[in-house]
């Protein structure tokens, strides 16, 4: 029984008085065995006497009545926030990014910042062309977020609006956080961005209910970032961009399992023998952030890029 | 060597209250003075009103040039308003004579830029409707909760050391604006705190004066110390410096000492009370800002010629835009005609008098102010990670006519607190003025009981 919360399925906002209710009496989680004393929306409190087998938090089968189960809608917003900060237990996620694969596609980009209500010049993930000193060709870089281990991000926010989740995931929740832009100057990395102007489709999105996996609806005057689409791990599926590569590009999987998946090959890997065999390194080590992005030397890359030369947005609106 | 000043030419109490205190009544200019700055103000919370509703891209800041001329206004005016603690703490402390008629002035210019570095802070965030998160939710490892913290206890420290000598002024005050407002008068009631002049009252204020003195010293350094490691904490190429406090600090002083130098002009002219404000002053304090200047050149020359020697690839790209690229032009008008310049012609006795002094407070005013802007925004110009796939606005910056409105606001705000203070309290202590011209706290106390029957 897994929790669904896509878009649209979220989109009825529901009343305070009810989401006040909710939040006190029902953060329990999915499969949960409900106490006697707990009263809540599930449908099935009258029946009686049918069984069902679950599966309990330590891994056991158990059987339970069936009138003690609640049925799991829409999460809601305190649910989200609560588990949003969390993390998902037992999980530590990683990505890989083979950039002998890259040839500035940018499907990527495109996924993410559909998912993510992002203007064309807002970027979770972007495709940077990078030269190196000397006679070396150049390459094209997707940057996400690192997702540091030492996050000099979170270390400096004044209200803990951006925080590090037990998972490995860095997000940012934007109903708390008061545009200081801290994080932003903090960030080697660049790969925060801020909404200076109302967000992409504001209007449409007003009535969304905030999801801090997802950071939709975007919000003027706060701070965004890559949550490795937590929302979608959740409900164990790949991020937006890993799935959107067609190239291969993207390896994304759980240090714990130590596999990765290719989101367009969907071949899976040993996570540490693919790091060794094709000596991986982390962007900047030298800052001490500890990355958990991996990026695999640009070596025998497909030539010729689809490239124009340009590195420049074209304006196509007034922000 | 201990300085008497006005040795030969005493003043009697009654000629020192009535000079200090007839500017508190004479009002020509002064209507036209507020309603200028009262102007400039509304301009500023219309541009602020704007931005609020269209949300801070109104500004020319974008996602690398996050932070730009508002939080290099509020460094400038932390530096401005750390000149209160060196003056009055400092010097007063170890027994400086010649400040007596500056602290106070010294200590107004503290209170008005450290209020209004705190507004500036505001001005700056994406959503100011939720400043209180920083108490709800406060984290004491972030460096803008220490920022807040530090600037709101020199603020009210500050205040202290300004309210408290002005304890003993208000008897005069009372006596002599009889012919004043009655909420006027209703101030100053409170403001004496029953204070009768007493000796032992007199000790008390004295003991606690300098109670507050050493307390605003450590408060001061951290305000401004903290305030630079809002960037020397960052991984940042030209921010990522460990002299970033004390190059802070000194370069507060000098800010300060200038600022010191454009008040006293005014006030001796405008109040006309250039026998108290003399040429004496002047030297003095251009001495000191001289000494204060040369000791932010040595850290100056750290903090740009020992990354350049070395020339790190980005610390390359980061100097070579302040030595010979697109900043080199503000970069060497501020270090020429805002440091350089002033410290040589300084050196000379007769730049230290009045005018020339103006003139030199000034341009090392000015070239404080656009220092602040070069620590701030070339930096983030040199991102790790280049800065690419953005329009061309995202990797320039040059502040639009909403940050300047906003930021002129802040400027004019802290001058109407200064002007404010000038024309409710006398800008010199009275009573203190009066012991150092061998008056004693009899004579005064007589004086006042004659005032007022």
């Amino acid at each position: 029984m897994k929790s669904k919360n896509t878009h649209a399925e979220k989109n009825n906002k529901k009343s305070t008085s009810r989401r006040n209710f909710l939040k006190k009496g029902l953060l329990a989680g999915a499969g949960t065995v409900l106490g006697a004393g707990v009263v809540g929306s599930f449908d099935a409190f009258a029946e009686g006497g049918d069984s069902i087998k679950v599966l309990g938090p330590d891994g056991k089968i158990l059987t339970v009545d069936k009138s003690h189960l609640k049925e799991i809608g829409a999460r809601t917003e305190a649910q989200m926030q609560t588990e949003g900060r969390t993390g998902i237990p037992g999980r530590r996620w990683i990505k890989v990014i083979d950039l002998g694969k890259c040839r500035n596609a940018r499907m990527c980009v495109a996924a993410c910042q559909h998912a993510h209500q992002l203007k064309p010049e807002q970027y979770h993930v972007n495709v940077l062309r990078m030269d190196r000193e000397g006679e070396t060709a150049p390459f094209f870089m997707p940057k996400p977020c690192q997702h540091c281990d030492d996050p000099p991000c979170t270390k400096v926010c004044p209200v803990d609006a951006t925080f590090k989740r037990q998972d490995g995931l860095v997000l940012i929740d934007n109903e708390r956080c008061i545009g200081c832009r801290f994080c932003i100057a903090a960030c080697p990395y660049s790969a925060r961005i801020f909404n200076w102007t109302e967000p992409r489709d504001a209007e449409k999105y007003k009535d969304v209910e905030y999801d801090v996996e997802l950071n939709v609806p975007q919000k003027k005057g706060t701070v965004s970032k890559c949550l490795f689409s937590a929302d979608l791990l959740r409900e164990e599926k790949m991020p937006y961009c890993v799935t959107a590569c067609p190239n291969g590009v993207y390896w994304f999987g759980d240090e714990n399992e130590n596999a990765v998946t290719n989101g367009t090959t969907k071949e899976t890997v040993n996570f540490k023998k693919l790091l060794k065999d094709n000596a991986a390194y982390v962007l900047l080590p030298e800052l001490g952030t500890k990355p958990r992005v991996y990026y695999l030397p640009e070596k025998n890359r497909l030539f010729p890029y689809k490239y124009n030369g340009s590195t420049e947005l074209k304006k196509e609106h007034n922000s | 060597m201990s300085e008497v000043i006005h040795k030969d030419n005493k003043k009697s109490l009654s000629k020192i209250v009535d000079d200090l205190t007839k500017p508190l009544k004479r009002h020509y200019g002064f209507t036209p003075w507020i309603l200028f700055l009262t102007a400039i103000m509304a301009l500023g919370i219309w541009a602020y009103i704007i931005q609020i509703r269209d949300g801070l891209g109104v500004t020319a800041m974008r996602d690398y040039v996050s932070w730009g001329l508002y939080i290099a206004s509020f460094i400038f005016f932390i530096a401005t308003a750390l000149i209160g603690m060196l003056i009055s703490a400092v010097l007063g402390l170890i027994g400086i004579k010649w400040i007596t008629p500056i602290a106070r002035i010294a200590e107004m210019i503290a209170i008005g830029f450290a209020m209004w570095a705190g507004l500036i802070i505001i001005f700056d965030m994406g959503r100011p409707d939720r400043v209180l998160n920083i108490f709800l939710h406060g984290r004491i490892q972030s460096p803008i909760v220490w920022d807040i913290t530090v600037v709101t206890t020199y603020v009210a420290i500050s205040l202290i050391l300004y309210l408290l000598p002005l304890i003993p002024d208000i008897p005069f005050l009372k006596k002599t604006m009889t012919d004043q407002p009655k909420w006027k008068q209703k101030i100053y009631a409170v403001l004496s705190f029953g204070f009768k002049g007493h000796t032992e009252q007199y000790k008390l204020i004295k003991r606690l004066t300098r109670i507050m003195a050493i307390l605003i010293i450590p408060v001061a350094l951290a305000i401004h110390t903290v305030t630079s490691w809002l960037f020397a904490l960052t991984l940042r190429v030209g921010w990522d410096s460990t002299i970033f406090g004390p190059y802070y600090v000194t370069g507060a002083f000098v800010t300060g000492g200038a600022a010191v130098l454009i008040a006293m002009f005014i006030f001796s002219r405008d109040f006309r009370l250039k026998e108290y404000i003399t040429d004496f002053h002047f030297d003095k304090m251009g001495k000191l800002l001289v000494l204060l200047m040369l000791v932010y050149l040595y850290f100056n020359i750290n903090e740009y010629l020992v990354p350049a020697y070395k020339m790190k690839t980005l610390d390359e790209h980061h100097l070579f835009g302040l030595f010979t690229g697109k900043f080199a032009l503000m970069f060497w008008t501020v270090q020429l005609g805002g440091l350089i310049i002033p410290i040589i012609l300084m050196l000379f006795k007769k730049m230290r008098r009045p005018t020339p002094s103006l003139i030199i407070g000034i341009a090392v005013v000015t070239g404080a102010f656009f220092k602040r802007y070069l620590i701030t925004i070339p930096t983030l110009l040199h991102p790790h990670l280049p800065i690419q796939n953005v329009p061309a606005e995202f990797s320039t910056y040059w502040p639009t006519a909403f940050e300047w409105s906003i930021t002129m606001m802040a400027v004019a705000g802290a001058v109407l607190i200064i002007t404010i203070l000038a024309k409710l309290f006398p800008i010199m202590p009275i009573w203190e003025i009066a012991h150092e011209e061998g008056i004693t706290n009899e004579e005064i106390n007589k004086f006042v009981e004659e005032k007022n029957n």
